[in-house]
């Protein structure tokens, strides 16, 4: 199987300031690849150091050791973002802060495609295309951000992030601020454009629900390295590390019956386990 | 929500406001009158008339006349095309150098930024006046050059401003999204940080141009402004000076034009300010009741509500909204965003958004009527009867305040103890919500806890006063799903404890499953069904909150894994 990402002893720290400052080190050598067509899900609390795999694999913070090698080319280069930028695209969490309030919709999708040398008649094209691509009306591009409802700015995201055709679209907890009914749509979409296009996702959340339903591999994170890798059923049904299963059994499921179990269960766990 | 600037509906409503109306007008009315004034001045602003000196107003001098018998309304005419163009000049120069300066200093930081912030504190340390009177000393009285070096000292808070908004937008996730897009770092400075940092520039712009037009007549006052007999401003109020024991009216119609034209330029900056703020919610919460009350409540409940309806101008939001709570019980309030969940628990706790009023229905709380309550009575009823647990917990605690002076506040307040026997009771209530080293907390400021940590703090405060209703308006939707589970854990011991009501507005139906009796969800501001836990889970009744409940993720079959590409 080919990979199209390959993460390997990822190290980044963070914070070191005047001369004699130590840097902190919040990822201590995480390595994982993902297949063209695959999603690879990252599962972890917050302050894991998740959303800083997702960071450096985008280029937007720098590793201090390890190599990250996407399609074959390692891009420790950080320089060369104009070339990533068609190969690794993002879709972030928060759709209220990720598009700029003060572009309309057609300007948003179009930039990337502008700035890569498209002219203007074919960008346009391609605009109505990724709106059609996403499920929303043709008109959307003449209209701003603050115009949509949370689910829909997160497709103008998506359409964002399809627009330059990248092999890898890292997802930072991209249904977290959605409603339930929306999230379960979005995730649709994405795993649909994933079946037709074969685009990789490596794809961030806290949420092990939604990780489950998307993800091929599940990689458990805490403080900073793995604790647990495997498939989704493995790692969501059959949970090798503590860790892993105080985490789902954390997380309450909507059935009062089945959650007292599980709540008696986890007190059962806490209790067995030192402090 | 964030406030950035919103190109179209901002301009109106700044022309919208009668604060704007009137300020621009002023500035219209000035600008017209100065740079037209060749034209529309009456007289000469240079011809003497030595029989009518210091005349009053009159129907050949509006304004009156000066020492010299000129006409004085004429000369603050072609004085303001100089004034003005003079403040124009001093803030062209102030923005041209210190919006790209600060825009740099904010994007770039480290340093970068230390030696551009520390040039502009410099500058901004020095004395205006004394900087342009060197400037007068080499140059001469050279005006051009003279307002020029007013913009360079200018320009100082703009750098200030530039940095401080962009280094605010620089780490915003569509700049970020920018970067990942191949955006060089220019074109995300222009297209995606400068459009959203003009509105306070502009601010800024009309009290650079105030304090421009001041310190020129300040100039002019000490005999440093145009060369006479050329009119300006400043020195048409030196003249009214000499003689203002001889004619006191002098001084009035130059002085006035220069003190309403600063006052238009800071009041436009005001009309800027607030269209700005406009989108921003407010903190001010006010309770505004239209419905008589006297309906249904039942001896036994603790809390009812009984057809309330909530309306903002213009629309309804909350319709028919009938529920209760009986002591010792959980109630979930459930629903997507915009059902009007968190409206109705801000509803009964009398806190609705500005605008907001209740236009039917009551609410009753422990046999009174909520409703008819006076406000003073009902806020004495908030933190002791009735308490509330916001969704982020961090934004609910004063950064200035340790966590104990926090918590003994409301203490001393509501239940008239001494401080020590609050602070007593603060820190077993610390030690009772989890917390490992209450004397540690009680001591820290909230930025030294983590958010979870905050939370307990917020619910030790919450039951201090032992209340016998606990509003809780997503609790745990910020905190980590371990944490999550630790909160729940808690409020479930404490309400079975002190046997308190519980409204709990949340979104998450595994939250609902772990901790509720009863259930209400709500659908667009209506109650959609209502109902014990177990029933609504087995068998919902009704459509909406069938599709809820299916949309969940839990229990689905994973991802298979993939085989082969």
């Amino acid at each position: 199987m080919s990979e199209v990402l390959k993460v390997s002893d990822l190290r980044v720290g963070f914070g070191r300031r005047g001369l004699f400052g130590k840097a902190v080190e919040v990822l201590h050598g995480v390595s994982f690849g993902i297949a063209a067509g695959e999603t690879f899900g990252l599962v972890g609390e917050s302050g894991s150091g998740k959303t800083t795999i997702g960071r450096a694999v985008l280029g937007l913070v720098a590793p201090s050791a390890g190599t990250i090698v996407l399609n074959g080319v390692p891009i420790d280069d950080l320089r060369r973002r104009r070339r990533l930028a068609r190969e690794v695209q993002v879709v972030f969490q928060d759709p209220y802060t990720s598009l700029n309030p003060a572009m309309t919709i057609e300007d948003i999708l179009s930039e990337p495609l502008r700035v890569h040398g498209m002219e203007r008649g074919a960008a346009a094209r391609r605009v109505a295309d990724l709106l059609d691509r996403v499920a929303l009306p043709a008109d959307a591009g003449r209209r701003y951000p603050r115009e949509f409802s949370g689910g829909q700015r997160q497709r103008i995201a998506i359409a964002r992030a399809l627009s330059l055709e990248p092999r890898v679209i890292v997802c930072d907890e991209p249904v977290s601020a959605l409603d339930l009914s929306t999230q379960a749509r979005i995730l649709d979409l994405l795993i649909e454009i994933q079946d037709t296009l074969g685009i990789a996702y490596l794809f961030i959340s806290h949420d092990l629900a939604v990780v489950r339903h998307i993800s091929h591999r599940v990689a458990v994170i805490n403080k900073g390295a793995f604790v647990e890798t495997g498939t989704a059923a493995q790692v969501t049904e059959d949970p090798a590390h503590p860790y892993t299963r105080r985490l789902l059994l954390a997380a309450p499921v909507p059935d009062p019956a089945r959650q007292r179990e599980r709540r008696a269960e986890r007190h059962r766990l806490a209790d067995a386990a030192p402090a | 929500m964030n406030t950035e600037s919103r190109p179209r509906g901002y301009l109106r409503r700044v022309i919208g406001s009668l604060r704007g109306t009137l300020s621009l007008g002023w500035i219209a009315l000035v600008v017209i009158g100065s740079f037209l004034a060749p034209w529309l001045a009456p007289h000469d602003p240079l011809e003497q008339d030595i029989d009518h000196a210091y005349a009053m107003p009159s129907g050949t001098y509006w304004a009156g006349t000066d020492s010299l018998g000129r006409d004085i309304l004429s000369r603050i005419m072609h004085g303001g095309s100089v004034s003005l163009l003079g403040a124009g000049e001093a803030l062209l120069v102030a923005v041209a150098i210190g919006v790209p300066l600060g825009m740099l200093a904010g994007y770039r930081g480290g340093v970068v930024d230390a030696v551009l912030s520390r040039i502009a504190e410099v500058v901004m340390s020095l004395p205006v006046i004394v900087i342009l009177l060197a400037v007068v000393a080499v140059y001469g009285r050279a005006f051009t050059i003279t307002m020029g070096a007013l913009g360079v000292i200018l320009s100082a808070s703009f750098i200030r401003l530039a940095r401080a908004t962009t280094e605010g937008k620089r780490n915003e996730l569509y700049v970020d999204a920018a970067r990942v897009s191949g955006l060089g770092h220019l074109r995300i400075a222009v297209r995606h940080v400068l459009p959203n940092i003009t509105a306070p520039l502009l601010i800024q712009s009309t009290l650079a141009l105030s304090s421009a037009l001041l310190i020129q007549a300040g100039l002019g006052f000490l005999g440093l402004g145009p060369e006479p007999p050329a009119p300006s401003w400043g020195s048409g109020i030196a003249d009214a000076a000499k003689y203002v024991n001889r004619d006191g009216w002098l001084m009035v119609p130059t002085g006035a034009v220069l003190i309403l034209t600063v006052l238009a330029f800071n009041s436009l900056g005001d009309a800027l300010r607030d269209a700005t703020a406009h989108a921003a919610p407010s903190v001010e919460r006010r309770r505004r009741v239209t419905s008589s009350g006297g309906t249904r409540s039942d001896p036994g409940h603790l809390l009812d509500v009984d057809g309330l309806r909530v309306e903002y101008p213009g629309r309804r939001i909350i319709d028919e909204v009938t529920l209760h709570v009986e002591a010792g019980e959980v109630l979930a309030l459930v629903g997507e965003s915009g059902s009007g969940k968190t409206q109705t628990a801000f509803s009964i706790l009398g806190l609705l958004a500005p605008g907001g009023r209740i236009t039917a229905g009551g609410i009753h709380f422990d046999g009174s009527d909520l409703l008819a309550l006076p406000d003073k009575k009902l806020a004495a009823l908030r933190g002791t009867r009735m308490a509330y647990i916001p969704q982020e917990p961090m934004s609910n605690l004063d950064p200035c305040f340790t966590i104990g002076s926090q918590m003994i506040e409301p203490l001393v307040v509501n239940l008239r103890i001494g401080r020590a026997e609050a602070r007593r009771r603060a820190l077993a209530l610390l030690a009772r919500v989890g917390i490992n080293e209450p004397e540690r907390v009680f001591r820290s400021y909230p930025h030294e806890i983590s958010g979870g940590m905050a939370q307990r703090v917020l619910i030790a405060r919450a039951v201090s006063c032992e209340p016998s209703l606990l509003i809780a308006d997503e609790p745990t939707t910020a905190l980590d799903v371990t944490v999550q589970a630790e909160v729940l854990d808690l409020l479930r011991d404490l309400q079975r404890e002190r046997r308190m009501g519980i409204i709990l507005v949340t979104h998450d139906f595994g939250v609902v499953a772990d901790i509720a009796d009863r259930v209400a969800v709500m659908r667009n501001g209506r109650l959609v069904e209502e109902g014990p836990v177990g029933e609504i889970f087995a068998s919902p009744s009704h459509p909406y909150t069938k599709m809820l409940l299916d949309s969940s993720l839990e229990g689905r079959e994973p991802r298979k894994e993939l085989r082969h590409v």
